[in-house]
């Protein structure tokens, strides 16, 4: 039963490859995000973090065919990126991790921010007058206390980014070797005749990383609660 | 050594005080809510005065009227809060380096030892500031900031949060400091046995106004 085939392993490494690229590259705009929503005051700071949370609400699929009007080939953004750039999203697995990021991104910055809402500021200023310049604040006081919810993020983010369905499918399509990820073949599977056992090994493998995921994400959360306590 | 004169509204709170001291240790003295921890937060460029000028060691570090406001980071300043604000991700070693480290500043080994002898911290090194007592904590705040080299040293009631017994067991330390560590300090205190053991002068504040400025002996 469960011997898994060539192609579920396609499968299975194309979304471990397209989750853990989105993560790594939404993760500092995550950080950057996150502390700019926790710290600062502007004007539009709702709408901002409206925008943000927004993939979380929106149908999926029309956050696909919205990547799909921007970041396509015709698109504004899409031909731009692949003129100047040869950056291609477009039914490249690429736009699977784009796709990914973009839904990801509401998960991913959550933790972040509210492990930075939770450091005591007048750390920050018991560094200050010792002589550290704001961005040295940052990097030594503000992120390594704020690590295990950032650590947090990433995992959050990445489950979800594995997961990814709707605005996948919608902008990049369900190319085998290019764009099929492990929710994509599941779908091309319970369609297909026969498709009933592999269609059952890949939702254990789901299961599986999905949950593996929650327990690091509580881990992370609980050390974050003793770094801040100073033990 | 240190030149002030500072207006700060602070919502109702207005604070208005002006004084010049060579001491080794001024002792600012008031209830609470006088206005020192301010005063003393705009020393350190924590907080900006709505108007004067304030100068340390000769660098004005404070002019509103030219505009001038050097961040608290680069005033060269050590501060000893009321409440350590030690670096609870950082051991005790990383602590009392983070300063060093910040400013840019070669290993000093002998100012090190003389501090951590000075202070006794040496057995504390590897801890987390997390396992440490009140007393402790304190100490390790007090050789964190003055390892910075600083020009000035700031401490907003340093035995504020500890019991009789523990602040019994600092103030000999701070005595030493004083006679010994050659930094001048601004020590903010309600407490006048404190101060007549520490201070070399007294700028007694009244809210937000200086009633008094001179020796020990205004402390009646």
């Amino acid at each position: 039963m469960f011997d898994i085939s060539p192609a579920e392993w396609t499968a299975i490494l194309l979304s471990l490859r397209v989750a853990v690229i989105a993560t790594l590259v939404a993760t500092p705009f995550g950080i950057a995000l996150a502390w700019l929503l926790a710290r600062c005051d502007f004007w539009g700071k709702s709408v901002l973090d409206a925008l943000v949370h927004l993939p979380l609400v929106l149908p999926p699929v029309v956050t696909g065919y919205l990547l799909l009007l921007s970041f396509g080939r015709k698109g504004l953004i899409g031909s731009f990126l692949a003129d100047h750039l040869g950056i291609v999203f477009a039914f490249r697995w690429t736009g699977a991790a784009l796709a990914c990021g973009v839904m990801a991104f509401p998960l991913l910055v959550r933790p972040m921010r509210l492990s930075i809402e939770a450091i005591d500021r007048r750390l920050e200023q018991a560094a200050e007058t010792l002589g550290a310049a704001p961005w040295k604040v940052f990097f030594t006081v503000t992120l390594p206390l704020a690590l295990p919810g950032v650590l947090a993020g990433m995992v959050l983010g990445f489950a979800k980014a594995i997961g990814e369905f709707g605005a996948t499918i919608t902008f990049v399509s369900n190319i085998p070797g290019e764009t099929q990820t492990i929710s994509s073949a599941i779908y091309s599977l319970i369609q297909t005749p026969d498709g009933d056992a592999a269609a059952g090994r890949l939702v254990i493998v789901s299961i599986v990383l999905a949950i593996g995921a929650l327990i690091a994400a509580e881990w992370f959360a609980r050390r974050a609660t003793q770094r801040l306590h100073g033990n | 050594m240190l030149r002030v004169d500072v207006e700060k509204q602070l919502g109702e709170f207005s604070l208005s005080a002006s004084f010049s001291s060579e001491g080794r240790v001024i002792g600012l003295f008031g209830a609470s809510g006088a206005g020192k921890s301010s005063l003393v937060n705009m020393i350190a460029g924590l907080l900006r005065p709505d108007r004067g000028t304030i100068a340390i060691d000769g660098e004005t570090v404070d002019d509103t009227a030219a505009g001038i406001h050097v961040p608290t980071y680069r005033r060269r300043i050590g501060y000893v809060f009321q409440d350590a604000r030690l670096f609870p991700h950082l051991s005790v070693a990383q602590n009392l380096d983070y300063g060093r480290r910040m400013n840019g500043l070669a290993p000093d080994p002998a100012q090190h030892k003389r501090i951590i002898d000075l202070l006794d911290i040496g057995a504390l090194r590897d801890r987390r500031p997390g396992k440490l007592s009140g007393g402790e904590r304190q100490r390790v705040a007090l050789g964190r900031a003055l390892l910075s080299k600083p020009r000035l040293l700031l401490l907003d009631e340093p035995l504020g949060a500890l019991d009789e017994g523990r602040k019994l067991e600092i103030l000999p330390y701070l005595v030493r400091l004083r006679d010994e560590a050659n930094v001048p300090m601004v020590y903010v205190s309600h407490d006048v046995a404190e101060l007549r053991q520490l201070a070399t002068q007294i700028v007694m504040l009244k809210q937000g106004r200086v009633t008094s400025f001179g020796g020990v002996k205004v402390l009646t």
